[in-house]
């Protein structure tokens, strides 16, 4: 409809999943077999879902017959293959899927606005395709919000396309990895892929390289038109840009406090009153004592107290050592894009 | 830490015939494995990103291209 692209790599393989129901006790984690006796040459993977449902994935290869593979005997073949026998089962769903890496230019043309897999295709490894729509969502809710509120101009919707361009970006490159480390393209590719198979046994060092899928994390945006000073000699983790890191704090968790659908201080062993008044505008503090070791770790370092502007999608926006009201006010005109 | 080009082995021909001795009755699809899990033990060995990334382009013979391929 509006002619826009979308570049990427389509990788040349399929796998097929088989969803059964199965009383079993097999391990809870994820499991990856890399050259199973069961799938000579390929790979599988087995995870738990709700409901006694055990999720099986079995890498084919490029060429094969999809209408054979989902025969359900050939289904079932596969599946006794790999949980051996005398474990009943039903087949609750069997599909073959076959994916991508691509991405569009610019995430926003005008008042359209392109998020999740219309924005961005990954492949399942890590699974960065829901939680990067999810934070694509995340991200705009609130700058429309305020845009449609005339709380912020129009140009803050363009700081959503560079950072979560960023993101899919960021996305695409961990997924295209892991794709790589399944599917080697080249047989230099698939030389250093068994090499490392073969080294995981005994040496240690070679076991952080196996790529079955880096698990998706929320963006550290390093585009910083949005975010204020770091006026704290802290953590990096929690930098402008960061995702606000999580902790458990008395018998709640950090994240869980810091719900708000507005910009928000968190102060950390300073008192503050419960909302603050910044050049007019109220903003609800969130006042936590400079106790639990996680948070001091996470937010302070060695400082004995904090103030941190957080945003309504729980990106810290910047970090003092001290309060000072107008410091506040210049970084929240900041992050909603009021600076020219 | 920067890549060490200039001659650094104790004894060169020691090592040159260590690494020969332990190639020694493999077929060529296991010399090439012994390779690889080699190259794999000396990067970690080195850990250093920037001093392996001089070292890949300094066997290539030239600069080796940073970012992954996002397209083909």
């Amino acid at each position: 409809m509006m002619g826009l692209g979308f570049d990427g790599r389509v990788f040349e393989d399929n796998f097929l999943i088989a969803d059964i129901r199965a009383k079993a006790d097999f391990p809870i984690e994820r499991r990856f077999w890399f050259d199973p006796a069961f799938n000579p040459g390929q790979t599988a993977l087995m995870h738990r879902q709700p409901d006694d449902v055990w999720r099986l994935d079995f890498q084919l290869g490029w060429d094969i017959d999809r209408k054979a593979e989902l025969n359900d005997d050939k289904v079932r073949a596969r599946v006794r293959g790999m949980i051996g026998e005398g474990i009943d089962f039903n087949l609750v769903w069997t599909s073959i899927y076959t994916f991508r890496c691509c991405t569009m230019d610019e995430y926003v043309h005008g008042p359209v606005i392109f998020a999740g897999d219309s924005a961005h295709q990954v492949s399942p490894f890590g699974a960065r395709g829901c939680n990067g729509g999810i934070q694509d969502a995340d991200n705009l809710a609130w700058k429309l919000d305020l845009v449609c509120k005339g709380a912020a101009p129009k140009s803050l919707i363009d700081s959503y396309h560079l950072e979560r361009k960023e993101a899919g970006l960021e996305n695409i490159k961990n997924s295209s990895r892991s794709a790589d480390f399944l599917t080697p393209r080249s047989p230099a590719h698939a030389l250093f892929r068994d090499a490392v198979l073969d080294l995981v046994e005994q040496q240690p060092f070679a076991r952080p390289m196996v790529n079955s899928g880096r698990l998706s994390s929320p963006c550290f945006y390093a585009q910083g038109r949005l975010f204020g000073e770091d006026a704290l000699d802290g953590p990096l983790r929690s930098a402008p840009g960061s995702p606000a890191p999580d902790c458990p704090v008395g018998d709640d968790f950090l994240l869980g406090i810091l719900k708000s659908n507005a910009f928000m201080l968190l102060s950390i062993g300073l008192e503050l009153p419960h909302n603050v008044d910044i050049s007019g505008a109220i903003l609800p503090a969130i006042v936590l004592p400079a106790k639990d070791d996680l948070l001091r770790k996470r937010y302070l370092g060695d400082n004995p107290q904090a103030i941190y502007l957080i945003r309504p999608d729980q990106h810290v926006a910047a970090r003092w050592a001290e309060f000072d009201p107008q410091d506040v006010a210049r970084a929240l005109k900041q992050s909603t894009g009021r600076v020219s | 830490m920067t890549l060490t080009l200039t001659p650094n082995l104790q004894n060169p021909d020691d090592f040159y015939a260590a690494l020969l001795r332990a190639h020694d009755g493999l077929s060529e699809e296991e010399t090439h494995a012994l390779n690889a899990r080699l190259v794999l033990i000396l990067a970690n060995h080195i850990g250093d990103l920037t001093t392996l990334e001089a070292a890949l382009a300094a066997a290539r013979g030239t600069s080796v291209k940073k970012a992954d391929a996002t397209t083909q």
